[in-house]
């Protein structure tokens, strides 16, 4: 009986590591042999495009697709995905043929498709112009537009009218002035992502000090270079460490994504900095508020980082053709674009789409906030930065670091992780 | 498995009776059936799109299952066939496959092979010439050979292939801005166009130089309407492995080492393959000094976690287990079942929920307003209460589990023992000590073990909790205090942003199997020991 059982073993195990050489999540096979072998059985017929997105997108693009399909007779079938999950699986399976032809994305992931050389470019021709410059800034690499961008995203100061009726001051310290008048227990109140702190929704006050996370060439592209150095690095240091738990208290790193937009909702705060996704949390608590650009903390514009969603082209797509048709053809036009708004309301990249939706004064503050702003970094190096970067500011926060040797060290520990 | 299944059976078995109802052989023919439909349509679908391990794989099983159940003999494998089949493709597979990994230098610019990173770089490095012209373009081909015809601005039709370049052909008719006819040529519209797969390739393939000159660019179409002048900044020599920039002409090197294109002064191009590297990444987390450091740290703090929480838990179900099993005490059903509500919660729940409670500032953190007088207490960013906060939690989550094994124990326990120590003038403490600890360790010690090396790879709670902070302060690496050696493969693997190194949290993961399999063999052994004591 032994003998049997190790010879079963033996042979499926045998079997076993030879498919080893192939594909590597089966799970995924599925919908795509289902796909192939359609085709086979029909080779004639066109052939058909696989579209990642997640849940709240898939909808949009799936009557954006009925146009193309009635067209050009070309089937596209939208896979939804987790949205956190898209990346690492876009990076895993479209080298093993399993991949999407198109798949939505942000555009800061764009440095590492690059150079896991697993996205194509896209040309747009004409039609650039017809975007917003810093999403088409967003989605171009080393002077190539990799993508089709569709939304942006940025943080702007939004104010509870009720508390604070004014337009928001120019300036952080005038903004704290009014805040306290107002007489709330919080002048103002921030997302610290608790102790693990968060560069993201700070880094319009760094920028306002001129230390930018990485220096911009002319074009606004980044450079590898370091940018938050020197005198303005040190100046932005310094305001944290003053402003934070050991100093004026105004910052605190007990605050996280829940506990500040609680205090928000509650009216315990005049002021905050937050995204469009935070504002159902306050509308809903019967908070009115008004969208504007953040202030400045030091003596330059507050310029918070822009998030572009698009659209990446599988460089291992085998209906390139077709995808690119898909994308500049009938997904780059207003009516597309308005139906992906109303199916997930981010401010549009396609210009004449975003004036329409900006009669909203909400759309129109963050319309605004990001014109202020800068493209986050897409240079691959950008992901190795926020562990970092967010720790230091969460240490200077807290009070527990003197705030020049914390940013020194901070800057020494970029150099080694990017460098070394 | 017994040894006298050789002995014939008295009967045939419902599932190969022949004769009578025979309902047994036909619900089995049924089943196989579907099995073989099943890996038949498994290695269909792995024929079309070329996996051969697959389809070699999924055929191998299939026979093997019908050489299996269709015999007279092999009684044992009938039984073991379902798990072995789960034991290879979910054990035996996954650890092949993340042993090969850990031998290669898979992540970030090393995520695919040679061939495709070949064409990502001349993808990246053809782009579009500033200033040059956008056209209307229609395809046109005569018998296999394509061209493109485009309409300039003055509404002259140039028809070029990519042998010709565009030149101007005054027999075109041109309806709008398309072409319709042309001379040795036939247009193809469109809705052809879009749906014939393989034209679309030779389209997105075809170059059509722009003149005579080939430094000058060439017209290549992205979408079928549109021809653009691109040029190629990057060169391909297939035979001798090598990429020219054309601006530059500097020459890089494909180093089959490290899988990049190196030139001669070390830079190299961005996109790199995946070529095996030996046991570098096992060595690397020994050597390598932003790793060997917190490595050290981290398995030291992975230990005592592993073995703290489960000691403390074991330790406090078993002494409330013992508690409520004194039949004197009221409520205990209703106790037994509140002790149990901890366990019911899905963990990263939990984790989730102790954070917010540990929260620093009492306003928020309820545990020091409630508990602590409403003192700040750094629960979370203090290295060392951050640990007891992770254990603390930890006990609290699981201590439930001991508490259910170790009253089903307890119960279990025969009461003449209990009765024998009690005429023998045992007491309480040497009744506990002597009778009942031992034959309690006998059934729970392979639950301990168990436990111990789910708490040793417990990636959702430090993840939840403390997220591997407070960071050390003394390294590089982006690890902390409260790190174990999972989060800290996590960390190094980059897929939550970030560059991965697949390879080296592969051979980290093959170490840490290693000392769990070690340390659960070693236990196991000693529980058989454990045994003798009946």
């Amino acid at each position: 009986m032994r003998k049997t059982t190790l010879s079963v073993a033996a042979v499926a195990a045998v079997s076993l590591l030879a498919a080893c050489g192939g594909g590597e999540t089966e799970p995924a096979e599925t919908t795509e042999d289902t796909a192939a072998a359609e085709e086979s059985a029909a080779p004639e017929a066109s052939g058909n495009l696989v579209i990642w997105s997640d849940e709240e997108r898939a909808e949009a693009i799936e009557t954006a697709a009925e146009t193309f399909t009635a067209e050009t007779g070309a089937e596209v079938e939208v896979v939804t995905k987790n949205f956190e999950d898209i990346r690492a699986d876009f990076l895993a399976q479209v080298p093993t043929g399993e991949g999407p032809d198109l798949t939505i994305g942000a555009h800061d992931w764009l440095g590492s498709l690059i150079v896991n050389g697993v996205v194509d470019t896209v040309d747009l021709g004409a039609t650039v112009d017809e975007f917003e410059d810093v999403a088409i800034e967003a989605m171009t690499y080393d002077g190539q537009l990799y993508g089709l961008p569709y939304a942006q995203e940025t943080v702007a100061l939004i104010r509870n009218t009720e508390l604070a009726p004014d337009p928001v001051p120019a300036t952080w310290d005038e903004m704290i002035a009014a805040g306290e008048e107002t007489g709330a227990d919080l002048p103002f109140v921030i997302n610290t992502a608790g102790a693990d702190g968060d560069a993201y929704t700070y880094y319009a006050f760094q920028t306002s000090f001129g230390a930018p996370v990485f220096e911009q060439n002319a074009d606004g592209s980044y450079t590898t270079e370091i940018g938050m150095g020197g005198d303005g690095g040190y100046a932005y240091a310094e305001w944290l460490a003053e402003n934070g738990q050991g100093g004026e208290g105004l910052l605190s790193t007990d605050w996280t994504y829940d506990i500040a937009n609680q205090e928000f909702a509650d009216g315990n705060a005049p002021y905050t900095v937050a995204g469009p996704w935070a504002i159902p949390t306050y509308t809903d608590a019967g908070i009115d508020v008004a969208v504007e650009p953040v202030p400045a903390a030091g003596d330059e514009t507050a310029a918070p980082f822009v998030g572009v969603q698009g659209f990446y082209l599988s460089a291992q797509s085998e209906n390139k053709l077709l995808a690119t048709s898909f994308l500049t053809n009938y997904m780059a036009t207003p009516e597309a674009m308005q139906a992906m708004y109303d199916a997930d309301p981010r401010i549009p990249a396609l210009t004449a789409t975003a004036e329409a939706v900006a009669e909203d004064p909400i759309v129109a503050g963050f319309l605004a906030a990001s014109q202020n702003g800068a493209p986050m970094p897409s240079i691959p190096e950008m992901g190795d930065v926020w562990d970092h970067w967010n720790a230091a500011e969460a240490a200077l926060i807290a009070g527990d670091a003197e705030p020049e040797a914390a940013w020194d060290k901070m800057l020494a520990d970029l150099d080694a992780t990017l460098n070394g | 498995m017994s040894t006298d299944t050789t002995a014939a059976p008295v009967r045939d078995s419902h599932a190969r009776a022949w004769e009578g109802t025979g309902w047994g052989f036909a619900v089995k023919l049924v089943l196989m059936a579907a099995v073989n439909a099943i890996g038949l349509y498994v290695a269909w679908s792995a024929w079309d799109v070329d996996q051969w391990g697959v389809l070699v794989a999924s055929l191998a099983l299939v026979v093997v299952a019908d050489v299996v159940y269709f015999s007279r003999r092999r009684i044992a494998g009938k039984y073991l066939y379902p798990g072995l089949v789960f034991l290879l493709l979910f054990q035996v597979f996954t650890m092949a496959y993340t042993l090969y990994v850990a031998t290669t230098n898979y992540g970030t610019g090393h995520n695919s092979t040679q061939e495709q990173a070949v064409e990502a770089l001349l993808i990246q490095n053809e782009r579009p010439v500033d200033g040059a012209p956008t056209y209307p373009l229609t395809i046109v081909r005569d018998g296999e050979d394509l061209g493109f015809a485009v309409v300039d601005d003055s509404g002259q039709v140039l028809v070029g292939t990519a042998d010709e370049p565009l030149a101007p052909a005054d027999d075109a008719v041109v309806d709008g801005q398309v072409v319709t006819s042309l001379d040795g040529f036939e247009a193809v519209d469109l809705p052809t166009l879009l749906a014939d797969p393989a034209l679309q390739e030779d389209v997105l393939e075809l170059r059509v130089p722009t003149s005579d000159d080939a430094d000058s660019g060439s017209y290549r179409t992205r979408e079928g309407t549109r021809a653009t002048v691109y040029a190629s900044s990057l060169d391909w020599d297939p035979e001798a492995g090598t990429m020219t920039d054309t601006t530059t002409g500097t020459v890089y090197t494909a180093d089959g080492e490290t899988g990049q294109f190196v030139a001669e002064d070390g830079s190299t191009l961005p996109v790199g393959w995946r070529v095996g590297v030996g046991f570098d990444n096992f060595t690397k987390a020994f050597t390598d000094d932003d790793y060997s450091g917190p490595f050290w740290k981290i398995t030291a703090w992975t230990f005592a976690f592993a073995f703290l929480s489960v000691g403390l838990s074991f330790l406090l179900g078993l002494a409330i287990a013992l508690l409520f099993d004194d039949k004197r005490l009221r409520g205990r059903a209703v106790m037994r079942t509140l002790f149990i509500l901890p366990y019911a919660f899905p963990v990263f729940l939990s984790a989730l929920l102790w954070r917010g409670m540990l929260n620093s500032n009492p306003d928020y953190g309820i545990i020091n307003s409630l508990f602590f007088f409403g003192q700040r207490i750094e629960w979370l960013t203090d290295p060392f209460l951050a640990k007891v906060a992770i254990i603390g939690v930890n006990l609290w989550l699981t201590f439930p589990y001991f508490f259910l094994v170790c009253t089903g124990a307890k119960q279990s326990l025969p009461s003449e023992l209990s009765e024998a120590a009690r005429i023998d003038g045992a007491g309480p403490w040497r009744h506990f000590r002597a009778i009942q600890l031992p034959l309690l360790l006998i059934s729970t010690t392979p639950l301990l073990i168990s436990s111990f090396a789910f708490t040793f790879n417990n990636f959702v709670i430090v993840y939840m909790l403390t997220g591997g902070g407070p960071r050390f302060t003394d390294t590089s690496a982006p690890l902390g205090h409260t790190d174990i050696l999972i989060t800290m493969i996590y960390q190094i693997s980059g897929v939550q942003g970030g560059s991965a190194d697949y390879g080296l949290a592969s051979a980290l993961s093959i170490l840490v199997f290693l000392v769990v399999g070690g340390i659960s063999a070693v236990a196991f052994r000693r529980t058989r020991k454990l045994e003798e004591v009946l």
